[in-house]
């Protein structure tokens, strides 16, 4: 057992960070989501420079040889920052199934897109319907000579009026919420009878609502078998929440050192709120729910190789646990500061937001309670 | 970073385990919190271990540790928890030991520390008093310089199992007149045959009496049972409180609890259907058991952290605290799985094996109802956890 990063990591921690501070100043991250992009396309290039982009795949694809570990840093940093630019979509997700059943053409093709920064990817998996079943699809890919025709709507799918390309999820066989006869494909977005409706999340984002009308596909845009996709689904998004986990470890952080910084700011009573003993403790429990979170995204991180119930188990107890104190932390730190807190001027609130919609993200609190439960 | 044990890790639980196996008396296994355990059974293991070289894995080599990496003493720990053996209590080795072999004298080392190790010398902590819980700074028992001895008058209160001590520490207050309560305390030994010494027992809501108040009249102790400095008690007080703390979060015990619970879980029914898999009820187990994963964690981190030269810092609070709220939970779901016969109050059942009367209830539920009463004593004690709060306030936040 080690609990220790390697001299590697604690540096890409410190480049991430100091970029993060230097270039993600609140400010700075303001007008870029305000912007038309609503990101930073030179963000994303100096990503790729220092070699974030290309960490955690293997040497022989262009990476860097990291793991999920690395991923897990990655996040934390962002977190901090509240980044927007879509690293789990394209390196964690996108880059997920390609490393784990692309075949040689397609991680040529892709991944060293990915890493150089080339290429953006979204995941489009969730349908208006579907909530957070990966199998309850209604998009449908039907076999045409030697690639797929594919019909159907995608609901919010994070960052794709940013990206290049799209990881989708349809159903080639079966009925509605079958495990199996779900495919997974990489899908140029501009491709003929993509029509995508673009729009700001709540958190700062970019997401579209995309549909696919009689969208003609080759047949190696295939990943990996055909109908056969629900396992490896689950495993990227595993891999997925682990990251996300890990951002939320970094947002929870900030919020709560600026709730702490704001307690000891503001004076009511003649005092600053920081001395009175109710708000204390309720900051410690903040804290500690935060290190809890720290030490949940740590087993599910070193679960994400362990066998199939052993890694769910450890990823949904993250999600939970995680789930619970962002909102915990996000809750109290806007409460703690007061009528400041609902402004649009202070950060605190943006944490909040992000903190709030990442419970929600590849399932929530109650869905993975219950999936730890059918897994006991 | 990684979760995998070593090779040598592996081997050393295989050693651990087979010693465990062939010397942990068979009538302590699964002990739960059983009234009908006698004193001799309390140290049984501890004398064991003793002879084994193995009762203090946490204290450093040249006092008799086992000089074990934090993944070892976590092994340690997970196999004692496989039987639930029931372990040295702390007084001894993890309270006054510590604090005599880092602020004692040689001849208090000498004199002392063989008798912890090896179990043959019963400790009882002299801290509380009827006017000193969470303040206990405030306390008023003295300790009168009288010649080579101080004369200490007092009452404390809750003193753990003080009806076998042979030995108590007692924080006494020795100079009343110092700018703040703290200082102006002094850590001192106690031999509990002295005359003077007055053990009366506290009956608790299990029906035990697991605790005491101790009388202290006129009892004479020689200057050289002063550990440390005079006055300066109050700093070994936290440290041995930081101490006590780093092992307080039960983690193995607790995982070991939960399977009991799944255990009873599935002989229970509810609707026709065992109680486990009742969602309502499964949901709950998992929450827990999803808490003491985070946990588990926690305090690997806190260990990995001591290994790298950190000593038991403020982070213990965050184990106390936890670890507390998760045995209280335990207990309490505990006594809801076992439904109606938590209620009868078995101390007044004889439910001797001999018997011809039908048994009452199903075994598992003898100790449910006594040991969720009992466990309400963990979010108080050690400092209560609202202490652990203002704790963490003061040492993390800078509050």
């Amino acid at each position: 057992m080690d609990f220790n990063f390697t001299e590697e990591q604690d540096m890409v921690r410190d480049g991430l960070s100091r970029m993060v501070r230097e270039q993600y100043d609140w400010e700075s991250r303001r007008a870029a989501i305000a912007s038309d992009a609503g990101w930073r396309p030179e963000v994303w290039a100096q990503l790729a420079e220092l070699g974030i982009l290309g960490m955690p795949f293997s040497e022989d694809v262009g990476g860097f040889g990291g793991g999920a570990v690395d991923a897990m840093i990655v996040m934390e940093e962002f977190g901090k920052g509240l980044v927007v630019e879509p690293f789990v979509p394209t390196v964690v997700c996108a880059g997920g199934f390609l490393k784990h059943a692309g075949s040689e053409a397609q991680r040529e093709e892709h991944l060293s897109a990915i890493i150089d920064g080339s290429r953006v990817f979204a995941f489009a998996y969730a349908e208006p319907r579907g909530r957070y079943d990966y199998a309850d699809l209604e998009t449908t890919a039907k076999k045409d000579g030697d690639g797929y025709v594919l019909n159907g709507h995608k609901a919010v799918v994070i960052g794709a009026p940013w990206a290049s390309h799209l990881v989708v999820t349809a159903r080639t066989g079966g009925d509605r919420r079958d495990r199996e006869g779900v495919s997974v494909f990489i899908v140029d977005k501009s491709a003929d009878g993509i029509v995508t409706r673009d729009y700001e999340t709540v958190d700062g984002r970019r997401a579209s609502e995309v549909y696919f009308e009689n969208v003609s596909v080759p047949g190696d845009a295939l990943i990996g078998e055909e109908g056969a996709a629900l396992p490896l689904i689950e495993l990227v998004t595993d891999e997925a929440i682990a990251a996300q986990c890990a951002e939320a470890c970094g947002a929870m952080k900030v919020a709560h050192a600026m709730t702490v910084e704001y307690s000891r700011q503001r004076k009511q009573f003649g005092v600053p709120i920081g001395k009175f003993q109710v708000l204390q403790h309720r900051m410690v429990d903040m804290y500690t729910a935060y290190e809890q979170s720290v030490s949940l995204t740590y087993l599910a991180t070193l679960k994400l190789e362990a066998g199939e119930r052993e890694r769910k188990r450890a990823v949904s107890a993250a999600k939970v646990g995680v789930g619970q104190a962002a909102r915990l932390v996000g809750q109290e730190s806007i409460q703690i500061h007061g009528g400041n807190g609902v402004t649009d001027e202070y950060a605190i609130g943006h944490y909040f937001k992000r903190l709030t919609i990442f419970e929600s993200e590849f399932g929530n609190v109650d869905h993975h309670l219950k999936r730890h439960v059918s897994l006991a | 970073m990684n979760l995998e044990f070593t090779p040598e890790e592996k081997a050393f639980r295989d050693e651990v385990r087979a010693f465990i196996s062939q010397n942990y008396p068979a009538h302590l296994a699964d002990f739960g919190m059983r009234e009908d355990m006698s004193p001799e059974d309390m140290v049984a293991w501890h004398k064991i271990l003793g002879e084994k070289g193995w009762s203090v894995p946490a204290w450093p080599v040249e006092y008799g540790g086992t000089g074990w990496t934090p993944t070892q003493r976590y092994i340690w720990s997970e196999e004692n928890a496989r039987v639930n053996a029931f372990m040295p209590l702390p007084f001894g080795v993890a309270m006054v030991g510590p604090v005599i072999y880092t602020f004692g004298n040689e001849e208090q080392k000498a004199k002392h520390l063989p008798g912890i190790r090896s179990g043959d010398v019963w400790w009882c902590q002299g801290y509380s008093e009827p006017g000193a819980g969470s303040d206990l700074a405030s306390l008023k028992t003295t300790a009168v310089r009288d010649g080579d001895h101080y004369v200490i008058n007092g009452q404390k209160t809750w003193t753990t199992l003080a009806q076998y001590a042979d030995w108590g520490f007692f924080l006494c207050r020795t100079d009343p007149d110092a700018d703040k309560p703290q200082e102006g305390i002094s850590f001192i030994l106690v031999d509990m045959k002295t005359p003077g010494v007055e053990v009366k027992p506290i009956k608790l809501l299990d029906g035990g009496y697991e605790v005491n108040e101790t009388w202290l009249t006129d009892v004479r102790v020689p200057v050289e049972n002063l550990v440390g400095q005079e006055n300066k008690g109050w700093t070994y007080a936290k440290f041995l409180l930081a101490h006590e703390r780093s092992g307080i979060a039960g983690v193995a015990r607790s995982k070991r609890g939960v399977e009991k619970l799944r255990e009873i879980a599935a002989k229970e029914t509810l609707d026709g259907q065992p109680l486990i898999e009742d969602f309502d009820f499964a949901r709950k187990v998992s929450q827990l058991e999803i808490d003491l994963a985070a946990l588990e964690i926690t305090e690997l981190r806190t260990l990995a952290g001591e290994q790298a030269g950190k000593g038991p810092g403020p982070e213990s609070s965050i184990l106390k605290i936890k670890g507390t709220e998760i045995q209280q939970r335990l207990t309490e779901l505990t006594l809801e799985a076992v439904g109606s016969y938590g209620t009868p109050y078995y101390g007044s059942i004889a439910n001797d094996t001999g018997s011809n009367e039908y048994p009452i209830g199903p075994e598992y539920a003898h100790h449910s109802a006594a040991t969720y009463f009992n466990m309400r004593k963990t979010s108080i004690y050690g400092g209560s956890n609202e202490i652990q709060r203002n704790i963490i306030t003061k040492m993390i936040l800078g509050l």
